[in-house]
C-alpha cells in the first residue's frame, strides 16, 4: 500500500493550482458577463430589465451543481463534447455571473440619486456620469461583498468533481483512496484552501474598514 | 430676449397638479428670489429651468436654449445653466479640485492646464484657495456648497439656479454661502433662488416671487413686495416667516 509522502502532496499542490486556475477563470468571465447584466438589469430599456432579471433569478434559483450537469451531460447529449475544464469553467463562470451582478446592481444603486442629478446637471452624458461619478464610487461599496464572494468561490469550486475533473478537493480524496490516511491528507487539503481563502478574508476585512474610515480616499 | 422665459408651465405628480400655469421672464442679470411654502411649486419651477423635472404643458426658455427633452440639446442647454442644490452632491470620490475641473474638461473639451487655472480662479471667488486638495468629506457644510457653487462656475453658466442652497447648513454657516452669492449677484450674474432666506431675498434679489398652490400668487420688486404685501397669504407668510 501507498504511503502519504511528497509525490501525493506534490499531486495536491498541482491540483490545488488546477482550483486556483478554476477560480481565477470563472471569476474573470464571470466578471465581464456579470457586469454587463448589472448595467442591463438598471437600463432604462424595459426587456433588457427583464431579460437580466430573468437570467439572474433562474441561475440564483437553481444549484450551480445542475448548471454543470446541463453544460457537461446535457450538451454531450445533444452531440457536444465539452472538456470537463471547459464545462466546468463555463458553468462557474455562468454561476459567478449571477450573483456577481446582483452585489453590483445593489452597489451601483447604493450611489443616492442625487450624484446622479449634480451629474447630469453638469451637461454630463449618461455615460460620463457612470464613468466619472457613479462608478467610481460603486466600485468602493462593491469591493467588500465582491472578495466575499471571491471566497465562496474557491471552495464551491470543489464541485468540479462530479465531471471528473481533478481539483484540490478530488486530489485529496484520490490520494485518500489510494493510501488511507485520510486524517493527514484533508489536514493538507484544508490547509490549502486555508492558505488561499485567509488572505483574501483578512483583504476583504482590511478594505471594509479602509473604507469606514476614510471615505475620501 | 430674457435670459429665462417661462410661459404657462404645467406640471403634474401623478394626478396632484404641482404648477397650475406658471409664468415668468427673468432678464439677463437680474436676481429672482422664489419663496413660498413647502410644497408651493417653487422647488419643482427651479428643477424646470434645467431639465431636471419634465413638464406637460407649457414653454422655457433659457440662455437661448428651448427646453427640450433630446438629450443633446439638453447637454447644451445644461452648459449655460449652472445648478447649486440644498445637499451640495459633490462628487466625495474627487478632491475638490478634481470636482471642479471635471466637467469642464469631459463637456467642453478644456485642456488640462487652462481647466486647473479656470478651478483656481473660481475657487478664489469663493474663498477657499486653500482647500484645492482636499475631499469633500473634510470641509464643513458651508464649504461644501461654496465649492459645489465653484464648480457650476467653472462652467462659466449664463443663468445660476440655487434650490435652497442654505437649507441644510447649520445657522452660523448660511452667512458664508450668503456671501458668496451676493458677490455673484452683483457681479451681473442672472440667478434663480428658491429660497427661505426673507432677509437675502429683500436685499439682494431684484424681484421676488411668492409662489403659493403651484401658482404664482404676487410677484415685484422685493423691497416693495415684502413692505406691502397685496394678498393675505403673502401677508401671512412674511409674518411668519420673520421669526
Amino acid at each position: 500500500m501507498q504511503t502519504f509522502g511528497w509525490p501525493e502532496i506534490l499531486f495536491i499542490l498541482r491540483s490545488a493550482g488546477w482550483t486556483l486556475a478554476l477560480t481565477v477563470i470563472a471569476f474573470f468571465i464571470g466578471s465581464i458577463i456579470g457586469g454587463a447584466f448589472a448595467l442591463m438589469r438598471l437600463s432604462r430599456i424595459r426587456w433588457l430589465r427583464r431579460f437580466a432579471g430573468g437570467y439572474i433569478l433562474v441561475i440564483q434559483s437553481i444549484p450551480v451543481l445542475m448548471v454543470l450537469f446541463m453544460s457537461y451531460y446535457g450538451l454531450s447529449a445533444l452531440g457536444v463534447e465539452l472538456p470537463p475544464f471547459l464545462a466546468a469553467s463555463a458553468s462557474l463562470s455562468i454561476y459567478v455571473s449571477a450573483y456577481l451582478a446582483e452585489i453590483w446592481r445593489g452597489s451601483i444603486e447604493s450611489v443616492p440619486r442625487q450624484q446622479w442629478e449634480a451629474s447630469m446637471s453638469l451637461a454630463h452624458s449618461p455615460a460620463q456620469t457612470y464613468r466619472h461619478v457613479i462608478l467610481p464610487q460603486a466600485v468602493r461599496i462593491s469591493l467588500p461583498p465582491t472578495v466575499g464572494f471571491l471566497v465562496q468561490l474557491v471552495k464551491n469550486t470543489s464541485i468540479v468533481q462530479v465531471v471528473g475533473f481533478v481539483d484540490l478537493m478530488r486530489a485529496g480524496m484520490l490520494v485518500n483512496n489510494a493510501t488511507y490516511q485520510a486524517f493527514q491528507i484533508f489536514t493538507v487539503v484544508a490547509a490549502i484552501y486555508f492558505a488561499i481563502c485567509f488572505p483574501l478574508s483578512r483583504l476583504s476585512r482590511h478594505l471594509e474598514k479602509v473604507m469606514n474610515a476614510s471615505r475620501s480616499h | 430676449m430674457p435670459a429665462v422665459l417661462i410661459e404657462d408651465i404645467h406640471k403634474r405628480f401623478g394626478s396632484l397638479e404641482v404648477l397650475k400655469g406658471v409664468s415668468l421672464s427673468v432678464d439677463t442679470g437680474q436676481v429672482v428670489a422664489i419663496i413660498g411654502r413647502s410644497g408651493s411649486g417653487k422647488s419643482t419651477l427651479l428643477r424646470c429651468i434645467n431639465g431636471l423635472e419634465t413638464f406637460h404643458a407649457g414653454k422655457i426658455e433659457v440662455a437661448g436654449h428651448v427646453m427640450t427633452q433630446d438629450p443633446t440639446k439638453l447637454r447644451e442647454l445644461r452648459k449655460d445653466v449652472g445648478i447649486v442644490f440644498q445637499s451640495y452632491n459633490l462628487f466625495p470620490h474627487l478632491t475638490v479640485g478634481q470636482n471642479i475641473m471635471l466637467s469642464p474638461r469631459i463637456t467642453k473639451n478644456v485642456p488640462q492646464a487652462q481647466a486647473l487655472a479656470l478651478a483656481k480662479d473660481v475657487l478664489a471667488q469663493v474663498g477657499l484657495s486653500e482647500k484645492f486638495d482636499s475631499y469633500p468629506d473634510n470641509l464643513s457644510g458651508g464649504q461644501q456648497q461654496r465649492v459645489a457653487i465653484a464648480r457650476s462656475l467653472a462652467m462659466q453658466p449664463k443663468v445660476m439656479l440655487f434650490d435652497e442652497v442654505t437649507s441644510a447648513l447649520d445657522p452660523e454657516l448660511t452667512g458664508e454661502v450668503l456671501i458668496v452669492m451676493e458677490k455673484l449677484a452683483k457681479g451681473g450674474m442672472t440667478m434663480l433662488l428658491v429660497t427661505h432666506e426673507m432677509n437675502f431675498a429683500r436685499t439682494v434679489a431684484d424681484t421676488t416671487v411668492f409662489m403659493h398652490q403651484g401658482l404664482i400668487w404676487e410677484s415685484g420688486p422685493s423691497k416693495e413686495l415684502f413692505a406691502n404685501p397685496q394678498t393675505p397669504e403673502l401677508a401671512n407668510f412674511v409674518k411668519a416667516g420673520a421669526h
